[in-house]
C-alpha cells in the first residue's frame, strides 16, 4: 500500500472530482430523483445535503472498516443494513432535537435510504478502500450531490417563489412595483429537470473532458 | 478465513442483526423522552394556536397554563367525565363507537374572553389528518382553527396547515338559528358571505372533503353538551346585561 500523506494530491482528487469531472447528479446522474424532488426551496435542499454528507461519510467508512469481513454474497443487503440503520438515527436524533427541521423534511430523510449515489460509492469505491480514502470519496461526492442541488434550488426558489431561505428578496428589491411576476412554472417538477438541463449544458461548455467524442 | 463459506455468510448476517437492532432499540428508547416532549409542546402550541395565541414550543410550555383553564372530559351525552382532555388519545377514541368515545374538550380564558377548544381527528388523502377548532361564548361562533396532517400530498393537501386556508375559518358559525350546519370546505371557493363555508385547495380536494367530514363528525359529538351547557350560557349572559343596566343605573343614580 502506498505511503500517501493524509492530503496528498492523490487523496485530495477524491474530493475534487466528484465536484466535477465525475459529478454524481450531473455526470453519471445518480440520485436525480432526489435531486428533483426537494430544489423547490433552499432550506430543504440544504438540509437533505448535511444529512446525506453524513449518512455518506459514515457509512463510507464503516463498509471500508469491513470490508475484509463481508461476505460477497449478501454485500448489498449489508450495504443497505448500514445505509438504513443510519438513516433511522439521524431521523429519531432530529426529532429528538430539531424537531422543526425534522417535520420540515418528513419523508426526505427516509429516502436518503434509496439514494442511489450512497450506495454506488460503497459498493464502487468503500469495498476496495481504506477507511482515510473511503472517508475522503464520501465527503467528495456528498458535496458533490450538494452542489448542484442547492445552485438548481437557488434558481427554483429565486425565479419560483421570489424568496431565499424564505427571505423575500424580490419583493425587498422592490421588483414587483416595476410589474415583474413570479414564475410559477419553476414551483413545478418538470422545471427542476430543465434547470438541471441547463445546469449540465453549462457545466459541458466550460469542461471539455466531459464532451463525448464521435 | 473464507469469508465466503454460508455458514459464515448466515453468521455474519445473524451477528449484524443483532447488533443493528440492539442498536436502534436502544436509540428509540432513549431518544423518547426528547421526542415525547416535543410532540407534547407542539400539542400545547397548536391549542394555543386555536385560541389565536402564537408562540414558539418552548413559550408554549409555559403559555399553556395561563390561557387554558379547564381541560374536560365529555361523554356522548354530554356529561363531563373523570380525567384530563390533554391525556385523551383522540386517535383511539375515534375508532370507538360514538357512545363509547371520551370526548376532550378545554376551556380557555383569552383576554377576559371565554373560548371552548375542540380536538378534530379525521381521514385526509394518505393518512390521518387532526386539528383543533375554538369556538366563542355562545358556542356558535369559530374563533379560530388549525389544521396538520401526517402525509398529505405536498403542495395540495398538505396547504391545510397554512395560515391562507385556517384564517377564513375565523368568524363562521355553527348553526343556522337551532340548526347545526357545521362548516363545509368548499371546491371552487365558497361564496361571498357564506358563513358556513370556506375555500378549498385547488388539487386538494380530497383533503379539504376530510376537513369537512373532520369538523362534521368531530362537532355533532359534542351538540349534547352544547345543549347542556348553552342554557347556563344565555342565563349568564343576561346576568351580566342585567349587571351592565345596573351599572348604568347606578351611574346615572350617581
Amino acid at each position: 500500500m502506498s505511503k500517501d500523506s493524509l492530503f496528498s494530491k492523490k487523496n485530495l482528487k477524491l474530493i475534487k472530482d466528484p465536484l466535477d469531472d465525475n459529478n454524481p447528479i450531473t455526470v453519471q446522474v445518480l440520485g436525480i430523483c432526489s435531486a428533483l424532488a426537494i430544489t423547490v426551496q433552499l432550506k430543504p435542499a440544504v438540509v437533505m445535503a448535511v444529512s446525506v454528507f453524513f449518512v455518506m461519510c459514515i457509512a463510507n467508512v464503516v463498509v471500508s472498516l469491513m470490508r475484509n469481513m463481508i461476505p460477497s454474497r449478501i454485500r448489498i443487503i449489508v450495504q443497505l443494513v448500514i445505509i438504513a440503520t443510519l438513516v433511522i438515527l439521524v431521523d429519531q436524533v432530529l426529532k429528538a432535537f430539531l424537531y422543526d427541521v425534522s417535520k420540515e423534511l418528513s419523508v426526505f430523510v427516509g429516502l436518503i435510504i434509496t439514494n442511489c449515489i450512497i450506495m454506488g460509492r460503497l459498493e464502487a469505491f468503500a469495498l476496495a478502500n481504506t477507511p482515510w480514502k473511503a472517508f475522503m470519496d464520501g465527503v467528495g461526492n456528498s458535496l458533490g450531490y450538494a452542489l448542484p442541488l442547492v445552485v438548481v434550488a437557488f434558481f427554483r426558489e429565486l425565479l419560483g417563489s421570489g424568496t431565499l431561505f424564505g427571505y423575500p428578496v424580490l419583493e425587498n428589491l422592490g421588483l414587483y412595483q416595476l410589474g415583474y411576476e413570479n414564475n410559477g412554472m419553476m414551483i413545478l417538477p418538470p422545471m427542476a429537470l430543465v434547470t438541471c438541463g441547463v445546469y449540465i449544458w453549462i457545466q459541458r461548455m466550460r469542461n471539455n473532458k466531459l464532451v463525448e467524442q464521435n | 478465513m473464507d469469508v465466503n463459506k454460508n455458514s459464515y455468510t448466515i453468521g455474519f448476517a445473524t451477528i449484524m442483526v443483532i447488533i443493528v437492532a440492539a442498536l436502534l432499540s436502544s436509540a428509540a428508547i432513549g431518544l423518547k423522552p426528547f421526542q415525547s416532549k416535543n410532540i407534547e409542546q407542539e400539542k400545547k402550541q397548536n391549542i394555543l394556536k386555536s385560541v389565536g395565541v402564537e408562540v414558539s414550543r418552548e413559550q408554549a410550555e409555559i403559555d399553556y397554563s395561563t390561557y387554558i383553564k379547564e381541560e374536560l372530559v365529555v361523554n356522548h351525552l354530554g356529561e363531563i367525565q373523570e380525567g384530563s382532555a390533554f391525556n385523551v388519545d383522540l386517535s383511539k377514541e375515534v375508532r370507538k363507537d360514538a357512545k363509547d368515545q371520551s370526548l376532550p374538550l378545554y376551556v380557555a380564558e383569552v383576554e377576559g374572553a371565554l373560548r371552548y377548544i375542540i380536538p378534530l381527528r379525521g381521514k385526509g388523502l394518505w393518512g390521518p389528518i387532526w386539528g383543533f377548532i375554538s369556538l366563542e361564548k355562545d358556542l356558535n361562533t369559530i374563533s379560530a382553527a388549525v389544521f396538520d396532517h401526517k402525509a398529505e400530498t405536498p403542495g395540495l393537501g398538505a396547504e391545510i396547515n397554512r395560515d391562507f386556508f385556517q384564517d377564513p375559518f375565523a368568524g363562521k358559525t355553527i348553526f343556522d338559528g337551532e340548526e347545526f350546519k357545521s362548516i363545509k370546505v368548499i371546491k371552487g371557493g365558497a361564496k361571498e358571505g357564506d358563513k358556513h363555508g370556506v375555500d378549498g385547495i385547488s388539487g386538494g380536494t380530497i383533503t379539504s372533503d376530510g376537513v369537512t367530514d373532520m369538523i362534521f363528525e368531530r362537532l355533532s359529538m359534542y351538540l349534547p353538551y352544547f345543549n347542556n351547557v348553552k342554557p347556563a350560557i344565555e342565563v349568564d349572559s343576561v346576568f351580566s346585561a342585567m349587571d351592565s343596566v345596573v351599572t348604568v343605573n347606578d351611574s346615572i343614580i350617581n
